[in-house]
């Protein structure tokens, strides 16, 4: 019982992780560019629905609609300001760029007078509330990031299986130069593959402000979502889900039967095993590079 | 405008390719040997800051700038520098002996984490090294009968054989050596075949691999190399500051060490330096800077994060060389004045090929 709970709770902190990891394939499917701003943009949601929460005083659903919308025009002005004009640039200097969008953002949060620097909690309605299912012992928070990853990612699949924009977004990543012929928008489905990207961070923050808390240095949990999204092979978006939850499991079990110290490293033990095993994840297809 | 008449094939690989160099380095190595005489000593160990940052610097630069490959993880080797040295000082190995066995050691665990380099490139290098360095600072942590864990260990005043180097001067002259040393070396190194072979590498592996440059072994070469300066720089850090904890070596400081190269210019050893200089200065211009700055603002811990984020990106958007490009432009514009047009230093627009091609 005690090992389907260590799973439970594992599986909620790596819905976080691949929500995170998601993110990443999103932007590195699109643009083959790595985002290393994607665990601040996490940060910046869930400061978006604090604001809206607390100082504007929404009502629950629509401060964590005004978040989400907000990250995603957020994630289309970024990919329009500063990381366009560097594509075509060595993937190094997006790396840095996006590390400095990522000290920015951190830095601009703490700036924030009264709040910055604090810890909050976000209010939400489900707020420490218990399930008792037979002798499990669930969290509604545990249970609330699970389901609302599940619903996610029918949707992203619905939307990349059955809509136009999904079907061209497959398109330009496989081939960006042929897609473009095609007379497939390929700049603007950039735009918006981090628009989509910081969307799906703001929500992962959202889900997991309520278990840790809200503060400036919350995005660092993103480097952990980067061995979730190698597990997972990095350019599939079902793999990142999957690396997610192995790191999580990996991660809880881990923490309650290793010893100390494993907990925190396990995530990258994991990857590093993975790389030597196996270097293009779980899902990751076989390339080689014609000259 | 200056014309170098070659007469000899050896003018073409020789360090100082004319006089305004023997005059200018000349003149750059009388100032910092004056130094302690020049400077007060807060000033004084700001530079030798700045030197062992060089340091580290030259050793991410081999690496990053002229082998292509990017590490994520190097605080981890400034790391294993750091406490080799400062676990072998204290058991009263001398100074040479003990940055020797740091440097040994940094070179190891840099062979370590270089084999699985040669499988993965590009992003997956960055994770595989990011993740190490994540294991490292937490082994240093855990590792308590030796490292003293999050307490930290305080190390003793280097002992060059029975000389025990007790004021900020000396210990700025034992630097400014290693540090000359070390430069020599790098320039030494990027002359010789091994170094063009780096290059190679970085520029294109397919056709250095069909030059004939094996790629294993010069990959691992790389990082070894880039490892020991790292584990030099960590031992002369570990001396600077007396006391060091794990913390000191976590994934912020590894992208400190990468802003250092990009900020001063990836590819170039002035690069190196100046980068060097721009992270051990900024936290002091901030700092000069806050009393002129609103309360909410320049009392606010994350000004500096967000400062160095805003400049990092307005180096990659506009000046990808680096403060060293930006020099280059410069001297350019003054050597051909006024002759210097504008489109001569404009970026060729390479489009990435793509790593998914089938």
């Amino acid at each position: 019982m005690l090992f389907l709970q260590l799973v439970i709770s594992g599986v909620a902190q790596g819905c976080i992780y691949g929500l995170i990891a998601m993110g990443f394939v999103l932007i590195y499917k699109a643009t083959e560019t790595v985002s290393f701003a994607q665990g601040e943009l996490m940060m910046l949601g869930a400061f978006c629905g604090l604001v809206c929460m607390t100082l504007l005083g929404f009502p629950y659903w629509l401060a964590i609609l005004c978040a989400i919308v907000g990250m995603a025009l957020f994630g289309v002005v970024l990919e329009r300001t500063v990381i366009r004009p560097i594509l075509g640039q060595p993937a190094f200097s997006v790396v840095m760029l996006t590390i400095g969008v990522g000290y920015v953002a951190r830095g601009f949060i703490t700036m924030l007078p009264g709040m910055g620097t604090d810890t909050q909690a976000l209010p939400v309605p489900y707020k420490d509330q218990i399930w008792n299912v037979g002798a499990l012992v669930l969290n509604v928070e545990h249970m609330a990031v699970i389901a609302a990853t599940a619903v996610l990612c029918v949707a992203l699949y619905a939307l990349f299986r059955y809509s136009k924009l999904g079907i061209a977004m497959q398109a330009a990543s496989q081939n960006q130069l042929a897609a473009y012929y095609m007379g497939i928008p390929v700049q603007r489905l950039n735009g918006i593959a981090w628009g989509l990207a910081s969307g799906v961070a703001a929500i992962a923050g959202l889900l997991l402000a309520p278990i840790t808390f809200v503060h400036a240095n919350m995005g660092f949990i993103g480097l952990k979502a980067f061995p979730a999204a190698v597990v997972g092979g990095f350019g599939s978006l079902p793999g990142a889900i999957v690396g997610g939850l192995v790191i999580g499991i990996v991660e809880s079990l881990s923490g309650f039967y290793l010893p100390d110290g494993f907990k925190d490293t396990a995530a990258y033990i994991v990857v590093l095993v993975m790389l030597m095993v196996k270097p293009n994840g779980l899902f990751g297809e076989k390339l080689r590079k014609k000259v | 405008m200056r014309f170098i008449f070659k007469t000899h094939y050896a003018q073409d690989i020789v360090l100082a390719k004319h006089g305004g160099h023997w005059f200018w380095y000349g003149a750059l190595m009388l100032l910092l040997l004056a130094a302690p005489w020049l400077f007060a000593e807060y000033w004084l160990a700001q530079m030798t800051l700045v030197l062992i940052y060089s340091i580290a610097g030259l050793g991410i630069m081999l690496l990053a700038g002229f082998t292509g490959l990017f590490s994520m993880g190097h605080a981890a080797f400034l790391g294993v520098g750091a406490y080799t040295h400062a676990v072998l000082t204290n058991m009263g190995v001398p100074f040479p002996l003990a940055l020797a066995c740091a440097a040994a050691l940094s070179a190891l665990v840099g062979v370590v984490v270089g084999l699985p380099a040669l499988r993965v490139k590009g992003i997956y290098l960055g994770i595989a090294t990011l993740s190490f360095g994540f294991i490292v600072e937490e082994v240093l942590a855990r590792w308590e009968s030796v490292t003293g864990g999050n307490a930290g260990i305080h190390i003793k005043k280097p002992n060059l054989f029975g000389w025990v180097l007790e004021s900020g001067d000396q210990f700025y002259y034992l630097c400014l050596v290693i540090t000359v040393a070390a430069t020599l070396g790098i320039l030494n190194l990027l002359r010789t075949p091994t170094g063009r072979a780096f290059v190679a590498i970085r520029d294109s592996e397919i056709s250095a691999q069909s030059m004939g440059i094996h790629l294993a072994y010069y990959k691992t070469l790389s990082f070894s190399l880039s490892a020991a300066l790292a584990g030099v720089a960590g031992a002369l850090y570990a001396h600077n500051l007396q006391f060091i904890s794990p913390d000191q070596f976590n994934i912020l400081q590894s992208i400190d060490l990468l802003l250092m190269i990009v900020i001063g210019g990836v590819g170039s050893v002035h690069g190196a330096f100046l980068g060097a200089i721009f992270l051990i200065s900024m936290p002091q211009l901030i700092s000069m800077t806050k009393d002129y700055l609103p309360a909410a603002v320049g009392q606010a811990p994350g000004l500096q994060a967000f400062v160095y984020g805003v400049v990092l990106i307005a180096f990659v958007l506009f000046e990808p060389m680096g403060l060293y490009g930006r020099w280059l432009k410069v001297r350019t514009y003054l050597q051909m004045f006024p002759f210097y047009r504008k489109g001569m230093f404009k970026r060729q627009k390479s489009f990435q090929k793509s790593d998914r091609l089938k």
